[in-house]
């Protein structure tokens, strides 16, 4: 029955013409459904599943590319401005979409593991926070900062070169390792990076401590006058959600662009022979060093840039967004969706930031409610229900469970990485 | 014919044991010149000199009058000396074709800020390379295998690929340790005939590890015997064959000729 219905299903998706017109009519299902049911978790998770399944599905590349383009230029942020709460949850998505791509090239790629990712997402949210507000003044005295909001275009490339050397620094002494030795060792950097910011307040106060930095200044709303012009009076509160919301989508943009420009080169191919054997690499003339500190300074430098946008959308930014369970969130993102797979890194990122902000909060609150209603189920009393059975509490348990099952059932994630097929020209027979 | 790479004195000691000791060794452009001797005679650590992997207590190698030592096996490779391996090290994940694209690395010319311009000359350069792959597949036999994972293949295809990577490197020196291990007779034999169409028509020079005597015998313009860690013979093939020193390397030697007296039959 279920079989039937899947090779059904499959049948449709696989044709261009009706698995087109299904998408599209599933997209505007769901995006009415949200639209009119805007509290509905289950609708906006169908939304992205719909989302999904665009891209999955066999239509042709220029409607995909259509539709995708409307769907995130226009739908979201509809959908974002009736419930602010989902645009929240898209940008952070694509905040961690991007850094999984970095540790992407890192891990998935290169077989670098790195467990102290989170350090660069760091050094570029702090590079920004202390001159996007008065924290500089500290430092230099005077009064000069905080910078104006248009340094954060420049700070975007500063995060990105600042990253880029912190991963220079790290993976200069670590080179001669791989493997767990290597694990270990990024390890203790991100928690240098993390105790570093919670303890540079003194002599000087770099960091502010754990007290955090704010306010950080946001990128100016340079297009006011185009809305005027509109007759749109811009409304920071409005505005800004989704003028971040874009931001991070250039930068996401960005960040596949030059990741499939990287891995389809004879870059990403030296980087991948290091990962299946570096000796064998090395032997053949890739020169392990340079290759090596490359990818750590390439993977960094993504995680500058998004640091600098996190730190400037947050306004406030403390060391406790930077523990070493960011780094093992952003690694379980690119296992499950599938390691070295772009796509696969960017459900990965969505799957478990949804999982996280919405599927295990929307259950507690749903089992609050059923308690706070004495529900009775099977003739049990809801009421009764041990208060710490809430499962936005059984977050990381519920991410151990799905790694593992991933590990014994898919290990290569959700969608894994496929090899380029080519036709080769010329150079037939012997 | 002049003598592309030379050894002096080579030794190399792990521990107590000494792999290698004082090992000279000449070989000599256009040659294909194989290794031989018992197992854990040294030949595989002796590669492992010439490739950088290693780096010897004493003496010296010289490639075309550059010294090898101290330099790092990818600059040995960028130098022309690419090497195979005993136990097949291929990029298991990767298909034959990026295999052999790996294989080209020291000859990309490159930078990064063209790999992500993708200007014209990443694009021709990228062209360049993929028909060069293709051609080298074609010359080990590979080319309708291009797009298969390496892992994939059969172990005598595996063990071409091997060739076909180092080939990419575009090197005057092939080392090739053990490649017809593995393989049938028939195979042996189509690879010798490939490692001598390599020799006449593109001028390589090749240096061999093997076990398979009659593989041996018949392509080498020059052997050299290996035994514990030292050279004991060494000259054209049918010579060294009849060498007693190797013969009682390799077979042992005969109870009654440890005593004085002669051997009965």
């Amino acid at each position: 029955m279920l079989a039937a219905a899947t090779r059904a299903a499959q049948a449709v998706l696989d044709r261009p013409v009706p698995a087109t017109i299904v998408v599209i009519l599933l997209l505007a299902l769901t995006t009415l459904g949200v639209a009119y049911v805007p509290r509905s978790i289950v609708l906006f998770i169908f939304f992205q599943a719909s989302v999904l399944l665009l891209y999955l599905a066999r239509v042709p590349i220029k409607w995909k590319a259509a539709i995708g383009a409307v769907t995130l230029a226009i739908l979201i942020p509809v959908l974002g401005s009736i419930n602010g709460y989902y645009l929240e949850i898209v940008t952070q998505v694509g905040i961690f979409a991007a850094l999984a791509l970095g540790l992407n090239i890192v891990v998935g790629l290169a077989g670098l593991l790195d467990l102290g990712y989170v350090a660069f997402f760091a050094v570029g949210a702090y590079s920004w926070a202390i001159f996007g507000s008065p924290q500089a003044n500290q430092i230099f005295g005077g009064s000069t900062f905080p910078l104006a909001g248009g340094w954060f275009f420049v700070f975007l490339l500063v995060g990105v070169g600042v990253a880029a050397g912190a991963g220079i620094l790290l993976g200069l002494p670590v080179l001669r390792l791989h493997g767990d030795y290597l694990a270990i060792v990024t390890l203790g950097f991100g928690e240098v990076i993390r105790v570093l910011a919670n303890n540079l307040d003194k002599p000087i106060n770099f960091t502010n401590g754990p007290k955090g930095i704010t306010p950080i200044a946001r990128p100016p709303i340079f297009f006011a006058p185009l809305l005027r012009a509109f007759g749109i009076e811009p409304n920071p509160n409005v505005i800004y959600p989704l003028y971040l919301y874009f931001l991070v989508l250039v930068i996401v943009g960005i960040t596949i662009l030059v990741n499939r420009r990287l891995e389809d080169s004879h870059i990403g191919r030296a980087w991948e022979a290091i990962r299946e054997d570096q000796t064998a690499a090395q032997a053949m003339g890739v020169p392990l060093v340079r290759m090596k500190l490359m990818a750590f300074a390439c993977g960094a430098s993504f995680a500058g840039a998004v640091g600098v946008l996190f730190s400037a959308k947050q306004i406030f930014i403390n060391p406790e967004s930077f523990t070493f369970m960011e780094s093992i969130g952003v690694l379980a993102m690119i296992i499950l969706g599938g390691m070295g797979s772009i796509p696969g890194a960017i459900l990965g990122a969505t799957v478990v930031t949804v999982l996280n902000l919405q599927v295990l909060k929307g259950l507690s609150l749903w089992i609050n409610e059923l308690r706070n209603a004495g529900t009775m189920i099977f003739g049990l009393n809801l009421a009764n229900l041990p208060t710490q059975l809430e499962p936005a509490k059984y977050e990381r348990m519920v991410f151990g469970l799905i790694l593992v099952l991933m590990m014994i059932f898919r290990p290569q994630g959700i969608l894994p990485a496929r090899r380029r097929h080519r036709e080769l020209q010329g150079g037939d027979g012997n | 014919m002049p003598v592309v790479l030379e050894a002096r004195g080579v030794t190399k000691r792990f521990g107590g044991l000494t792999a290698l000791s004082r090992v000279d060794f000449d070989l000599e452009q256009g040659h294909i010149a194989s290794i031989i001797g018992p197992n854990g005679a040294g030949k595989t650590t002796f590669f492992n000199v010439f490739t950088g992997i290693y780096v010897p207590e004493e003496g010296t190698v010289t490639f075309n009058g550059a010294p090898l030592l101290g330099k790092r096996p990818d600059q040995i490779t960028a130098l022309g000396v690419c090497r195979t391996f005993q136990n097949i090290r291929l990029f298991g994940n990767m298909t034959t074709a990026e295999n052999v694209l790996v294989g080209m690395h020291s000859r990309v010319p490159l930078r990064f800020a063209d790999v992500l311009s993708r200007n014209r000359r990443w694009r021709q350069e990228e062209v360049g390379l993929w028909n060069r792959a293709a051609e080298i597949l074609g010359v080990v036999g590979l080319r309708d295998k291009a797009n298969e994972v390496a892992r994939n293949l059969p172990y005598g295809d595996q063990r071409r690929l091997e060739i076909g990577r180092a080939l990419a490197s575009a090197p005057s020196l092939l080392l090739l340790d053990e490649p017809t291990a593995g393989m049938t007779q028939g195979e042996a034999r189509s690879l010798m005939g490939l490692l001598r169409r390599l020799v006449e028509d593109r001028g390589l020079t090749i240096l061999l590890i093997e076990h398979n005597m009659r593989v041996v015998m018949e392509v080498s313009d020059h052997v050299t015997v290996l035994d514990y860690g030292e050279k004991i013979a060494e000259g054209r093939a049918a010579d060294v064959q009849r060498n007693a020193r190797v013969i009682e390397a390799y077979l042992g030697r005969k109870k009654s000729a440890q005593t004085t007296g002669p051997t009965h039959a």
